[in-house]
């Protein structure tokens, strides 16, 4: 029986809209009491105390977007050095996208993340299986089967699913075994060659864009199909205020259509390339500040439900090159809830919309039950001191691959303890 | 002359859809198709009521059995059959349909069954032909012969047990949307009194099929919950690649017919396959051979009589009784 007492936190826990002064009992990896009174009759003397002195206590943090270069690229990334990247930022548990080498499209792909996962990673990991074949963009995967083995979600990685019928196919096929079916919204066409927004900025820059439509068309076509197949969607990183309405419709509608956005879309916007600084390089790309601000206005009333750290860990060589020729991508599971809480600091983003679009709402969605503070939840936690100005500096990170468009930059805010199952796997500072 | 009394009453010119029949017809059909059920029956050649008939199989897609069928049936009452193939003839010199059933009618023959692969075509050929046009499978659309030899080999087997047709629930599974044969039995079973139930993944089921007074199912568990029979479909090897179903294994994991799937449906339930069967994909190899359960065997039996049932009837609604 091991017991963790956290003593004097603000236990923030967005899926019981709860924002409250107090304690927290850990027992067995699971949450065993919280509140004001849980030491009302004092602590017994075997049980380990951490004082969190008015820190903020949340769920751990649910990221549905991590890129990892195992199976297939493990000198970009691995499960264990993106776990300890995950437990430094407060994130408990991770979605792995499908593009590894092979690709997750099989069960015995599903299982071994699974199992390399549990055996080597400090937090929890999940398997998102392929949509397509090897991600081929034409043959259906085992849906049925890969979601038997694990697979929480399903996703096509960074391909669009330009053949409509296919796409139909595989929502109506989906639909039979409840499947989140992920689809990064954008028409293959109107994006080809392209690797930035369409604008005045691009245009000046001489750099080769898609207009934010590309995103809209696709966005609109889906959201039709999944009136038609009654599938469960979510739109994969959102970019532009111009989808945003096509969305409001869509739920307004009834339709089980969920939406995420990436932090790196909340924080920076295309200025951030500046002098064609490549590591600003993204996908969907970096587009305008009326953008931002209104995929921040969409976090805060809800219209899009999840932050993603779109974690895309990529090697310098594959960064360091003209714009046009670097790969797009960024690594962001250390910084996912730092750059979050520096919006929250700028009075940009409101800290329980923050929070539960990284902890509840990708919870509900994937069906876990981690991601809030019910007694017999899994103790996943994270303490987090909102007032820490620090500025971050890619060399520090513990990613294997430390490319970010946050480097340099000056954060607010960052996490101090994280706690898997009731395992502190990671501490930085906490009295 | 056996039974001629038994068809009057008989009301169908054409057998181009299970909808030709009414209530009476089938009725008649069956208990005709039962009585040639009898194999002394069947071979008796004192029974050729076709005796200087002419029959034409015309068919445009390739089929051994239904063909074989149709001929052994209509040799067994007597007539002239002859076998057209225009999978590789005229249409391939770029004959159309109707300048083919110009040529056919021109041979006068009094009972034409044809097998064509876009649906209403028979129906277009019993526009222009003097005969009696029989469907023997057009398209996506009816294999109405199909159906009610299924009908008369399953209310044979309920017999058995003292049981029939009208009351029982039966599961139509698999690839229902390109299936003419399901669509001939949704449509014959429900006259007959059946409860019928479609089961397949959303890809293979036809939009708004819930509105043929039918209900649908995803899932074999809750689908077959009940049912007294359980009827698989074939599934096309070039729809399991991940266009309809992602794979052979997974069709087979979900939706292939083995014992674990049909222990939820009632004690003792019957299972039927039209043919041919992909072993291991819609079915698997100890049901299809299991003769406790499968009517496979007894359906191909059942297809001779009941086509000789057809041909008999159809033959005297020319007027040549």
């Amino acid at each position: 029986m091991s017991k963790l007492a956290i003593l004097g936190a603000r236990i923030i826990d967005p899926a019981n809209r709860l924002d409250d002064i107090g304690d927290v009992l850990v027992e067995d990896g699971k949450i065993a009491g919280l509140g004001r009174a849980v030491f009302a009759d004092g602590l017994a003397e075997d049980i380990k105390t951490i004082d969190a002195n008015g820190l903020i206590l949340s769920p751990g943090l649910i990221d549905m977007r991590v890129v990892t270069g195992e199976p297939g690229a493990e000198h970009k990334e691995t499960l264990a050095s993106a776990g300890i990247a995950a437990a430094a930022g407060g994130v408990t548990s991770m979605v792995v996208m499908p593009q590894t080498n092979p690709v997750i499209d099989d069960i015995s792909l599903v299982d071994y993340i699974m199992r390399r996962g549990r055996e080597t990673s400090p937090v929890k990991v999940y398997a998102a299986g392929a949509l397509t074949k090897g991600l081929n963009n034409t043959d259906m995967t085992e849906l049925g089967m890969m979601a038997e083995a694990g697979a929480v979600m399903f996703s096509n990685g960074e391909n669009a699913i330009a053949d409509t019928q296919l796409m139909r196919r595989i929502m109506a096929y989906s639909s039979t075994f409840n499947a989140l079916i992920a689809h990064r919204a954008y028409d293959p066409y109107l994006s080809k060659g392209t690797c930035a927004h369409e604008s005045e900025f691009a245009s000046r820059r001489g750099l080769p864009a898609a207009p934010a439509l590309s995103e809209r068309i696709m966005a609109e076509r889906d959201m039709a199909l999944v009136e038609l197949t009654g599938a469960r969607y979510l739109l994969d990183m959102v970019s532009s205020a111009e989808t945003l309405p096509a969305i409001t419709r869509a739920k307004k509608r009834g339709l089980d259509v969920n939406v995420s956005v990436s932090i790196n879309h909340l924080a920076l916007n295309e200025l951030d390339i500046g002098d064609y600084r490549s590591f600003a390089k993204l996908d969907p790309p970096l587009r305008g500040e009326d953008d931002r601000l209104a995929l921040l206005a969409a976090v805060n009333d809800g219209t899009i439900d999840i932050i993603v750290s779109a974690h895309d860990p990529r090697p310098s060589g594959e960064k360091r090159r003209p714009f046009a020729e670097s790969a797009a991508g960024a690594v962001g599971l250390e910084l996912l809830l730092s750059a979050g809480l520096t919006l929250v600091a700028d009075e940009q983003l409101d800290i329980l919309a923050l929070l539960k679009a990284v902890t509840s709402n990708p919870a509900d969605l994937l069906g876990l039950p981690q991601g809030r503070l019910n007694i017999g939840a899994p103790a996943d936690l994270v303490l987090i001191n909102p007032n820490t100005p620090w500025v971050c500096d890619a060399d520090t990170l513990s990613s294997i691959s430390r490319n970010t468009p946050f480097d340099e930059r000056k954060m607010q805010g960052k996490a101090v303890m994280t706690i898997c199952d009731g395992v502190v796997v990671f501490e930085d500072g906490v009295g | 002359m056996h039974n001629a009394h038994s068809i009057i009453g008989f009301s169908a010119r054409h057998l181009l859809s299970v909808t030709d029949l009414n209530r009476i017809d089938i009725d008649l059909l069956l208990s005709l198709g039962e009585s040639y059920l009898d194999l002394s029956v069947q071979k008796d050649s004192k029974n050729s009521v076709l005796a200087g008939k002419t029959l034409v199989n015309l068919f445009f897609e390739n089929s051994t059995r239904t063909e074989k069928s149709f001929e052994l049936a209509a040799r067994r009452l007597g007539a002239h059959v002859i076998n057209m193939s225009i999978a590789q003839s005229s249409t391939s010199k770029g004959e159309t349909l109707l300048d083919t059933a110009a040529t056919l009618n021109a041979m006068s023959p009094d009972l034409l069954v044809i097998r064509h692969g876009a649906s209403g075509a028979p129906a277009l050929l019993a526009q222009k032909v003097s005969c009696a046009v029989i469907n023997a499978g057009d398209g996506t659309h009816e294999h109405p012969t199909q159906a009610l030899l299924d009908a008369l080999c399953l209310q044979q087997a309920l017999a058995q047990d003292g049981r029939q047709l009208d009351g029982i629930r039966i599961a139509i599974c698999g690839d229902i949307m390109h299936s003419r044969v399901a669509r001939s039995n949704i449509h014959l079973l429900k006259q007959l009194g059946c409860e019928v139930r479609l089961i397949g993944p959303p890809t293979l089921l036809p939009t708004d099929a819930d509105r043929w007074g039918v209900e649908v199912f995803n899932d074999m568990k809750t689908g077959l919950e009940g049912c007294d029979a359980v009827m698989m479909l074939r599934l096309q090897i070039e729809r399991m690649g991940g266009a309809f179903v992602p794979s052979k294994r997974e069709y087979f994991h979900f939706y292939g017919l083995d014992r674990e799937k049909l222990d939820y449906a009632r004690d003792g339930a019957f299972v039927m396959h039209p043919g041919p069967m992909n072993r291991g994909v819609e079915i698997s190899s100890d049901i299809a051979d299991d003769p406790e359960i499968s009517l496979v065997t007894k359906q191909v039996e059942a297809g001779v009589a009941m086509r000789m049932a057809i041909l008999y009837a159809l033959s005297l609604q020319g007027g040549n009784t």
